[in-house]
């Protein structure tokens, strides 16, 4: 009993002060919560202070809803499930803790794709990530570890062949030459500047082991060590979104089975799919989109409405939190967990088609009122 | 309830008494070199044997003095599945007191050490790993997380130490302290030259992790027995704590306009540190209300003391500071908490370039002429002082004013340096009035480091 009373007394002393705190961890987590998770650690030794620094540290937005939490290693989604479990359940849109994840990534479940209008559709895009299963993630892995994940990866990357075969940059060794063409490919990433990555940790001893692989053809390229262990991209110029998908869904496996041969193998469960740094991307991790251009139609009161209902998210051409330029939009899907690749990826197809239809009806001075999409 | 302890050479007993039927004996031992809380080391530096009667189940000390948890920062052993060569971080690209020092040697030898409070190697150094240096300015590249970093790290703070400090051998040196201010000659500058005066320093409490490695609850206590001290303040002293979590509008425009207020650290110097932590919590402002007496909680340092007045009466200045710091030391005592200090660094604070006096002495001063001097460096070079521009630190001088203060630190008290500001001033005023009148000036010979 008298340890309970220094504990409560304790715990309130170290509960930090979220009273103008607007993310998804702030909502959930509550004195009691934090008492009982204080003294838990992940097996690698990442505490729930870890867990909500980031969100601590960055109150957030009355209008974006940030998740203000982050997982250091695989463990950290168990061990502290008290409290991401509501966190993943309000940012997945009800996702339950007794929910299980469907995993597709057979490209010929897709049906169509490979028409959109490239009149109006400029490019196509899917991206997600993937985590080495036995080490920790960026917030928290060490120096060795990261290099580790970076050896692995540019291994099995470099095996690749036919269409995937490609090349490894690694940041602090590029040429001057290198760093310049991959900014103008638009592949080059950089030390994170977002106080929501700092927070967590992420960005520690950049530039060491993170580095960008693309194959020859550039249209399949991986980051190593940036915000996840790897984030895999597929895109193009124009609107074959199938072949997009395909090359997507070949490479990931590919990958994954070149891991598997060295005895490695990606961090996934059946209840939370594919295991990220930010609960955000759990599940799929996927985002599949495309540059499109809608002047009409997204000057249109319904437009919100539209996207909501088709399941699919706007940005601008600079990707989040930037403008659209020009009446071109980034419309991708907004879910990720609960649905797997085909379906996410099916959504998007589906939708970019209905809404080029009514931008092509807008422009034609007609009304879209009869094509207006039921909830999915 | 009543709290007694009685202290001994690395264990502490508690014992709990609860005044109901019964009577509960609880002993807890730590030992130092384990993961001791830190209040329990609070103890263990106490001179005299006390009683402590606290009231409530809401007192903090109560609940850290049973602090038995093990589970801070168990991670840095927890961890250790690589060797030393494989965490080794790549320095070559880095220009830092700490990448010059940071052997793969020194390194093996430290990287699976922790202070009591868990602090590690990797921890200290991160800012020197993430902030590789400019070509021209060479930073320090590493902090403490505590006091025992110092002592626990030896091996790399040493020689980064004697680097930045111009010498001073931490291993076979001492070093002096001296707040005596009565023993300054002169130091009422020329107003014609002399806009302002100031003398800042840190100072941190014993017992409590530095703002690096501090949880929310020790920054909090900082907090509290720092502002609990100050309120104790008298006279000329008497002052308001203004918390930058519950300050008004109107108070935080009052504190920009005085050029009071600071805010988030935005250098990545800092907050790869970890010091942004929880950033606004537990942050403030303490001003005399006379508002030449300072005090800065929990930004770089647990406190930074300023004193400062416009014009050139830099001993009023010091002899402020003097008395501020001294109050304000009685004050903590009085409560049973102390300062970090030990003789061969002086005052313990978070960035080794603030160690020993932690004082940085200085006017803003114009020298239209003098300034344009070719001689100039040289000239302030001997006279062991540093300029900068008047917005502080990697500033531009404007319009001829430069803020000139001493370049020591460590090794010498704050009389000798504060008397070594005064001297080389009123030289650097004699040589602007010589000037003026079409006279040639000198160069003065160096003077001495360690005195």
């Amino acid at each position: 009993m008298l340890q309970r009373i220094i504990n409560d007394s304790r715990t309130r002393q170290e509960f930090p002060d979220l009273s103008q705190h607007n993310n998804h961890m702030a909502k959930v987590l509550t004195l009691e919560m934090y008492a009982n998770l204080r003294d838990k650690q992940t097996p690698s030794g990442f505490t729930v202070d870890d867990v909500i620094q980031t969100g601590v540290d960055n109150p957030g937005h009355p209008f974006i809803m940030t998740v203000g939490c982050v997982a250091g290693d695989e463990e950290t989604y168990e061990v502290f499930k008290d409290l991401l479990d509501p966190v993943i359940e309000d940012r997945h849109g009800g996702y339950k803790p007794t929910d299980k994840h469907k995993t597709d990534l057979n490209p010929d479940n897709l049906q169509g794709g490979d028409d959109l209008d490239p009149n109006y559709v400029l490019s196509s895009r899917v991206r997600t990530g993937r985590s080495i299963r036995g080490f920790c993630l960026p917030p928290h892995c060490s120096r060795g570890e990261r290099r580790a994940i970076e050896g692995l990866s540019v291994e099995a990357l470099g095996a690749l062949d036919g269409d995937l075969k490609g090349k490894y940059y690694a940041l602090k060794d590029m040429t001057e030459e290198e760093q310049q063409q991959l900014i103008d490919d638009h592949f080059l990433f950089d030390k994170p500047v977002s106080p929501l990555l700092l927070a967590s940790g992420m960005a520690r001893d950049w530039p060491d082991a993170r580095g960008i692989w693309h194959n020859d053809n550039k249209t399949f390229l991986v980051w190593v060590n940036e915000e996840d262990h790897l984030r895999v991209i597929s895109m193009q110029k124009g609107g074959n979104m199938k072949e997009v998908f395909n090359r997507f869904c070949t490479g990931l496996t590919k990958i994954e089975e070149l891991f598997k041969e060295k005895g490695h193998e990606f961090m996934w469960n059946e209840h939370l799919g594919y295991v990220l740094t930010c609960p955000s991307n759990l599940g799929t991790g996927m985002r599949g989109g495309v540059h499109v251009k809608l002047p009409n139609l997204s000057k249109h009161e319904k437009f919100g409405e539209i996207l909501k209902r088709l399941r699919l998210q706007k940005r601008g051409t600079g990707g989040v939190d930037t403008a659209a330029v020009g009446g071109v939009f980034d419309i991708s899907n907004a879910d990720r967990l609960g649905f797997s690749e085909v379906e996410l990826v099916q959504m998007v197809v589906d939708g970019v088609k209905l809404l080029v239809e009514m931008e092509k009806h807008l422009e034609a001075g007609q009304s879209i009122d009869d094509l207006m999409p039921e909830q999915k | 309830l009543i709290v007694s302890y009685h202290r001994k050479k690395k264990k502490i007993s508690t014992f709990i008494y609860i005044p109901s039927t019964f009577i509960w004996r609880v002993l807890v031992c730590f030992y130092r070199v384990k993961m001791a809380s830190s209040f329990a080391r609070v103890l263990s530096s106490k001179r005299k044997v006390g009683i402590l009667s606290l009231v409530g189940a809401g007192s903090l000390t109560v609940g850290f003095f049973l602090n038995k948890e093990q589970r801070v920062n168990a991670g840095a052993h927890v961890r250790r599945i690589y060797p030393p060569s494989a965490e080794y971080p790549d320095l070559r690209k880095h220009n830092n007191c700490m990448a010059s020092h940071l052997t793969p040697a020194v390194y093996a030898k430290l990287c699976d050490k922790t202070t009591p409070n868990g602090y590690t190697l990797d921890l200290a150094i991160q800012t020197g790993v993430d902030n590789p240096g400019h070509p021209f300015i060479k930073t320090v590249g590493m902090v403490a997380g505590d006091e025992e970093s110092y002592e626990v790290f030896a091996d790399i703070f040493n020689p980064v130490i004697k680097e930045r400090h111009n010498g001073y051998d931490p291993c076979n040196m001492k070093h002096p302290t001296d707040l005596d201010s009565s023993k300054i000659r002169g130091g009422q500058f020329d107003e014609k030259y002399v806009l302002s005066s100031r003398v800042r320093t840190g100072r941190s409490i014993r017992g409590l992790s530095l703002p690096p490695a501090c949880t929310r609850a020790e920054r909090r206590e900082v907090e509290r027995v720092v502002i609990d001290a100050l309120a104790g303040l008298k006279g000329d002293l008497t002052g308001k704590y203004y918390s930058l979590t519950l300050m008004t509008e109107q108070e935080q425009q009052q504190l920009i306009d005085d050029h009071f207020l600071f805010d988030k650290p935005v250098s990545p110097l800092l907050t790869c540190a970890g010091m942004a932590r929880d950033w606004p919590d537990a942050r403030g402002i303490w001003h005399n209300n006379e508002k030449t007496f300072l005090v800065w909680v929990n930004e770089e340092d647990h406190t930074r003391v300023i004193s400062m007045e416009k014009g050139g009466n830099m001993r009023r200045v010091f002899e402020r500071f003097c008395k501020g710091l001294q109050e304000v030391e009685r004050l903590i005592q009085e409560k049973g908490w102390e300062f970090m200090w030990n003789e061969r660094l002086g005052y313990i604070l978070t960035c080794p370039s603030n160690l020993g006096t932690g004082l940085r002495a200085g006017v803003h001063v114009t020298l239209p002429r003098l300034s344009k001097d070719p001689r100039f460096p040289k000239i302030l070079d001997n006279l062991r002082l540093q300029k900068r521009g008047t917005g502080g630190v990697d500033t531009a001088a404007v319009g001829n004013t430069f803020d000139i203060s001493n370049l020591d630190r460590l090794g010498q008290s704050e009389v000798q340096l504060v008397q070594t500001v005064i001297d080389g001033v009123n030289y650097l005023i004699e040589c602007e009035k010589k000037l003026e009148r079409g006279q040639d000036i000198k160069i003065p010979a160096p003077i001495s480091q360690f005195k």
